[in-house]
Parts: structure tokens; sequence; C-alpha cells
């Protein structure tokens, strides 16, 4: 079991943390903060997996994407519109998520748990790289969605930081009153950030199913979407902190999948990821910084 | 749009608006010339403020018109006000902490739709701040500016948008006076420039000293519009009163008694490995003001903190009527006869959204006469609540309105009932009359030398100077955490204080570190 080997795991393991940790930097960066993402998740692993299916990994990728959407639109009615707590309502999406894709597996395979096998995009090998013996197994047999999500870290950086959205998207996350007197359209750009998350969180959903495991399985997610919102604590709620913090989770996902001849119980080393991600916060999380509105529902104030 | 220097710009006819409950503005007529200060006074409540909004949208009025540059205007919110040229600077800023100068300026008025070319942004605000003589980084962090200079960032952003009117809401209230004087030269270069300022305030030699003409209100109705050069500060004070006020407050002569207060040497440690407080030492005696100048951030927050119970302190002793008292908890100390009046009374002094009786007994909730073995005795709290009403003229509805409804004048009012009505011995009151209007200021003053005829020792902690040497009998200078001078209140002018505060001179002798 090589170095290389390991980090190629890594990397394939990290991808749907990655994109579901960069969904919750748009979603906590305009102030809200969405727990339902591990919902979002599933909704995209069950939608990608069906789309897939019928129409090829593309379609997969979109109707994923659009899952996800959904969810999150959901989400953002709740708790921008209607101001509703926003863990509350993040956690009510995971259930109606997980209790939905059940319902529905039934309907469209007439399997509760698990799909049949779909179809998956074809893998790419990096040009040139590959020629490199030490690097080959982490540039063959590489999933487009990987480069997708390794491109969208600069994306969102210059995203966040360069644009018009960006800059208005982090006003609303600091000090909605502020930017709202002027004149950014809070809700609007809450709305936007949801909705960025539930698309990512969709994709990395479909990124495990479709291209992880070819199929979806009830419960697939593990919990990623949660350790993703550690990432995006880890990382500062910025892109590329949180693309090294989720490298880190799918580095322990991955070493606890090669560990299992040792004599340690199976179970334990299964935990490793969770009790890294538990570590990892609770060392970090006294100097990370969220926005400072961040989870608190803004209201117009009589003023 | 061109500035008209010397033509009327803004005239206001008749405007009314009613609150439910209280007339804010009743037929105010008020005209602004262009490249003017205009400054505008009145008391906490007398419809300033209110007024100003109109103008920039914020609220509709019931009646009356505005006029801009002669024509007649309906300005329905903020951004018809800044598409006029009209922009206002709030009391409370409305910046973003963690963004950069430049972010703040042009959010909301971004110069394109889709990305930021943040290098033309930071040239444009260049030019902006070279015009007005501004000194700001555009790309510093808000959080690392001073409050002076996040105040320079809002008038920026008012200017980036374009106004030539500019409306700034109590710009004063947060400043300390070196900071006040840079804002003066910047507000001098703006009128030079040709745009019209209006200026709330109630501060009245502010008013004289910045401003071309003053208006005044009272009660929400128009009082008169003077020029500043021909008035002075005792009939505009009397303008916005209704009544003659009186500066000049007379000392009770009382001779002072035992030292109530004793703090020897006390240190504080601070972030890094210099403490916020440096052994520090004063003695208060019975019917004695010790007044604390120093310019904020030397250390005096931290210092009372100490004294409070709220801080710790790695050296030194507090003595409380001549027992040890250090490291006691704030409630022991308050129930050893110490009351405290903190700087900040909306952090600290007032749990804002619980109601008026409620504030009025907080953390006397347990005195035998509040409490019975069911729960709280509303009987007996509230027969003490409208008895305080009465005697510190607190102005209010219901008693059963949260505190947050009050001004701030009558809910430092509410504060000093409830510290002065258990009878303590001794007083510490931390900046008593910031953010107040001349006649809550005059009665705060007047019951702080009340305490001290009573043979209170009341320590007194302020940043105005003024209010430091009209009450305080001897005044100690705290700089760099440290006291570095104690002298008597009548043999001290206010240059000598400020040399000190400054530290640009300190004394050594017994009983002051050198």
């Amino acid at each position: 079991m090589g170095v290389s080997e390991l980090l190629a795991s890594a990397l394939r393991m990290s991808v749907p943390i990655l994109l579901t940790a960069l969904g919750a930097v748009y979603t906590e960066r305009a102030g809200v903060v969405n727990i339902g993402l591990e919902g979002m998740m599933i909704a995209g692993t069950f939608w990608g997996a069906v789309g897939s299916f019928y129409y090829g990994p593309f379609v997969g990728v979109l109707l994923g994407m659009l899952a996800g959407m959904l969810l999150a639109l959901i989400h953002a009615v709740a708790s921008v519109t209607f101001k509703i707590n926003q863990i509350v309502s993040g956690v009510a999406m995971n259930i109606l998520a997980a209790g939905l894709t059940r319902f529905l597996c039934i309907q469209f395979f007439s399997m509760a748990t698990t799909s049949p096998q779909v179809h998956s995009f074809k893998a790419w090998s990096i040009p040139l790289l590959d020629q490199v013996s030490f690097l080959k197994p982490v540039v063959t047999g590489v999933s487009p969605l990987i480069v997708v999500a390794l491109l969208l870290v600069p994306v969102t950086y210059y995203v966040l930081n360069r644009t018009v959205f960006g800059l208005r998207l982090r006003s609303v996350g600091e000090n909605p009153l502020a930017a709202d007197t002027l004149g950014v359209n809070v809700t609007l750009t809450q709305y936007a950030g949801v909705l960025i998350s539930g698309a990512l969180a969709g994709l990395a959903g479909t990124y495990l199913a479709v291209e992880h495991t070819g199929m979806y399985i009830e419960g697939m997610t593990q919990g990623r979407g949660f350790i993703a919102l550690a990432a995006m604590i880890f990382g500062n709620w910025a892109p590329v902190g949180a693309m090294w913090a989720s490298f880190l989770f799918g580095l322990s996902e991955s070493i606890s999948f090669r560990v299992v001849a040792s004599k340690i119980p199976y179970q334990f080393i299964k935990m490793i990821p969770y009790v890294v991600t538990l570590v990892v916060l609770a060392g970090v999380i006294r100097r990370a910084t969220p926005p400072a509105a961040d989870g608190v529902p803004y209201e117009r104030g009589g003023e | 749009m061109s500035s008209t220097t010397g033509a009327e710009i803004v005239r206001l006819e008749g405007v009314t608006k009613r609150f439910p409950g209280v007339l804010a503005n009743d037929r105010v007529d008020l005209s602004i010339m262009g490249g003017e200060i205009h400054a505008i006074v009145g008391e906490n409540g007398a419809g300033k403020s209110t007024l100003m909004k109109i103008l920039y949208g914020l609220y509709r009025p019931d009646s009356g018109t505005i006029y801009l540059r002669g024509a007649k205007q309906s300005i329905d919110g903020p951004g018809r006000a800044v598409a006029l040229g009209i922009g206002m600077v709030h009391q409370h800023f409305m910046l973003i902490p963690a963004f950069t100068v430049t972010e703040n300026i042009i959010l909301g008025h971004e110069p394109s739709r889709t990305f930021l070319n943040f290098k033309k942004v930071a040239t444009h605000i260049g030019e902006l701040c070279r015009k007005y003589g501004f000194s700001l980084d555009p790309g510093a962090p808000v959080s690392s500016l001073s409050v002076g200079e996040q105040q320079r960032v809002e008038i920026l952003k008012v200017l980036y948008r374009g106004a030539d009117v500019l409306i700034l809401d109590e710009p004063t209230a947060v400043l300390v006076p070196q900071e006040v004087a840079e804002l003066f030269n910047n507000l001098r270069a703006l009128k030079a420039a040709g745009k019209t300022i209006i200026f709330i305030s109630h501060k009245l030699d502010e008013v004289l000293e910045i401003a071309d003409r003053v208006s005044v209100l009272r009660q929400g109705r128009m009082v008169g519009t003077v020029e500043a050069a021909r008035t002075d500060k005792r009939a505009l004070a009397e303008m916005m009163v209704g009544r003659p006020v009186l500066f000049d407050l007379t000392k009770p002569q009382v001779t002072p008694g035992d030292v109530l207060l004793d703090v020897s040497g006390l240190t504080v440690p601070g972030r890094g490995t210099r403490p916020v407080v440096n052994a520090a030492s004063f003695k208060v005696r019975a019917g004695e003001v010790y007044g604390i100048a120093g310019v904020e951030g030397n250390g005096q927050t931290e210092l009372i903190e100490a004294v409070m119970g709220l801080r710790k302190p790695i050296a030194g002793a507090v003595h409380l009527q001549g027992q040890a008292a250090t490291g006691l908890t704030p409630g022991e100390l308050r129930r050893r006869g110490l009351a405290f009046i903190p700087e900040d009374r909306h952090k600290r002094g007032l749990v804002l959204p619980m109601t008026i009786w409620e504030n009025l007994i907080l953390g006397f909730h347990r005195d035998p006469g509040f409490s019975k073995p069911s729960g709280l005795n509303l009987k007996s709290i509230m027969s003490h609540s409208n008895e305080m009403k009465k005697r510190f003229d607190i102005r209010l509805s219901r008693l059963e309105n949260p505190v947050l409804a009050l001004s701030g004048g009558n809910q430092q009012k509410v504060i000093l009932a409830r510290e002065f009505s258990h009878d303590p011995r001794v007083i510490i009151a931390s900046q008593p009359s910031r953010g107040l209007d001349i006649g809550a200021t005059e009665f705060v003053h007047q019951q702080i030398l009340k305490a001290k005829g009573a043979g209170k020792a009341v320590l007194l902690l302020s940043a105005d100077l003024e209010e430091v040497m009209s009450l305080a009998d001897r005044i100690g200078v705290i700089y760099n955490g440290e006291i570095v001078a104690e002298l008597a209140a009548d043999q001290v002018t206010p240059q000598e204080l400020g040399l000190y505060m400054t530290g640009g001179k300190r004394q050594t002798r017994e009983g002051v570190p050198a």
C-alpha cells in the first residue's frame, strides 16, 4: 500500500466533503446556517442515481443538483422568509430527505434501500502527469467531478472576494442591517447563498452515488454533510481553508478503509473520521471567526 | 449635481409626524442654505432625528412639504434621497467590521454589476480622501480603525454616492476631543468644497464652534433659527429647554470625612505583557467626589471593573469602608454599600427588554421588601417604583413597558434611582452623562452633588473634562494605566490636565508612582 495510492483514495473521499463544504461557505457567509446539507446530499445521492440510471450521468448531475436546491429552497423559505430557527429547519430537511428518499426509492426501483447499478462518467487521465509513476494512482481514472470540485475552490474564492455578488453575500452575513440600508436585497442574497449550498450538496451526493459507488445505497452519505460543516468551520468559512480541511477528513476516511486488517476492532477504525472531526473542532473552534450575523434571522427593525 | 452655494437648497414646510402617543414633529418649517453648516439642536426627544429621517426618506411625514433646490419632492425612501444628493451619517455606524474601507464604501453602490475592480475603486476613493483632507488607508479592515476613522468611512460612503447635502446625526457623541477637532477640520473642508452640512447635536459648545446657523427644536416644534455668531450657549440652552439652565454647578461645601474607598497599588493584567492598570492608588473620602480623567482606553474601564469585582487584579488591594474588599463579587460589594453607574448603560446598566419596574429592583430583588416566600412582592415593588418615578422624575407611560422604550436620559434615571435608593456609602459613576441631553445631564450632576452633600464618597470617571472639573474635588489623571497626577480641581486648568492626560507631563510625589 503506497503513499500515492493512499493520497489518491484520500482525494476521492474528500470530494463529496469538499463540494458540500464549499456550499456551506456560500450559505453561512450569507448568514444562514444550513445544517440540512446532509439531507440535501442524501437527495443528491438518490436523484443523481435516478437521473443517471435512466438518462446517463449528465442528467444525474442535473437532477441531483436540482433535488438539493429544492430542499434548499424549502429551507430558505422557512428560515429566511419566515425566520424559523435555522437549526430546526435544517434538521427538518434532513429528516424529510431521509424519509422521502426511501419512499421514492420503492416507487422508482421497487427496492427500499438501493438502486440498481447506474452509469458513471468516463474517467479521465490527466495528460503528462500520468507519466509520472508516483502520481499515477492520483491522476488516472479521475472522475470529472473531482476536477470540477477542485476548480470550484478558486472559483468560490474569486466569487466571494472579487465580484459584486460575493461582496453583497458577505455583507449580508456580517451586517444585514447595514447591507439593507445600502440597498442590498438581503432576502434575495440569502436565498442565493442557500440555493447554491443546496446545489453543491446535491452535486456531492450525486458524486457519491454515480461516481464513487455506481449506485444509490440508503445512508451512503454517512454524515458527510455534517463533516462538511465541520470542514467549513475548520477552514474558517473560506474556500481554500475548507479544501484543506476536507482533504484532512478525506484522508482520515481513507486511512480508516485501509487498516481493516489490523487487530483493532473494525468499529473503532470506522470511527477515525468522526473522532478527527471532533478533535479538530474542539481544538479549532476558539480561533475561528464566523460571519458576525451567521445564524441570526434578519428582521427589519422599526427604525 | 452642482452645489448651489448661497441659495436655499432644502426647505421644509409644515412637516408633521405623529407616532403612537407622540407628536414627534409639529408643523416644522426649516430652511437650509446651500454651502452652510446648519446645526439642529434640541433635547433628546425634541424631534431632531425624526425630522432628519423624514428628509432622508426613512419616515414619511403625515403632512407637510419638502422642497429641494426650489422643487417640491416626495422622498419615499433613502434610495430617492441619495438620488437627490442627500446623504446621512447615522449616529450608530452602519459599517461591516470584517470588510475593508473600500468594501464598506462601495457596498450597495458598486461601480459595475458583476466584477469588482478594486484598483479603479481605490483610486477613486483616494481622490475623494485627498480632496477633502481625509487620512484613511482604503485597504485597511474597518475593525482596525478608531471610532473617528470609522466615522470618516461613513462620511466617505455618503460622498462616494455623490451627496451634496450631508446629514450628520450626533456625530460627536462617540468621539474624543482630538477626534472632534479632526472631524471639524473635515467638515470645514467639505463646506469649502460647496457641500451643505446639517449637523444634529445637543452639545452647544460644538454647535457654536462649527455651525453658521442653528435651528432649535423643542418638543417637536421649531423654536427658531439663529445665526451662530449672534447667539451664545445660554440663549441656545434656554431656547432648547424652555427655561434658564444653570451651567455653573455649586459644589456643596462638605468637610471630607473618613476614607470610604481605598485603592492601593491595584494592577490589572492586560492582553500583552504590560498591565492595563499599573499600581493605581487613590483614596476617596466621605463627602468627596474624586474624578478620574484620561483619554479613553488608558485603563480607566479596567480599573473600575477591578474595583467592582468584575475583573481580577494581580496585585494591590481595595478597601471599602476600612474593610478588605479585594476579590469580592459585585453582589457582595453592593451589599456592603457600593453603588455602580456603569459606562455602558445598555450592556451593563440595564436589561433592555425587561420592564422598567424589573430594572428598578435588579440586584435588590431578593431584599425582604421586594420578595416574599412565594415570589416577588409586586405590591411593594410597584409602590417603590412609583416613588422612584416621582423622586427621580422618570418620564414613562407605564412601569410595565420595557426599559428600552425610554429615552437615554430616562434610562439613566432608572439606573440612578436603583443605585441611589439603597443608601450606598460609595458610588462609582462611570461616564454618567454620556449621550445625555442638557436637561438629563443637569439632573445627573445634581444627583451626584447631592450624594456628595449627603456624605457619600463618589468616584467619578469621565472622558468629559468639563464634567470632571465641575464635579470633582480632586482629580487623578490616568495615562497608560497609571495615575500620573493627582490634583485639586480648583487649582488646575484644562490645558494642564490635557498635558497630563496625553503623557506630556507627570507628577512625582509621594503616593503617586513616578
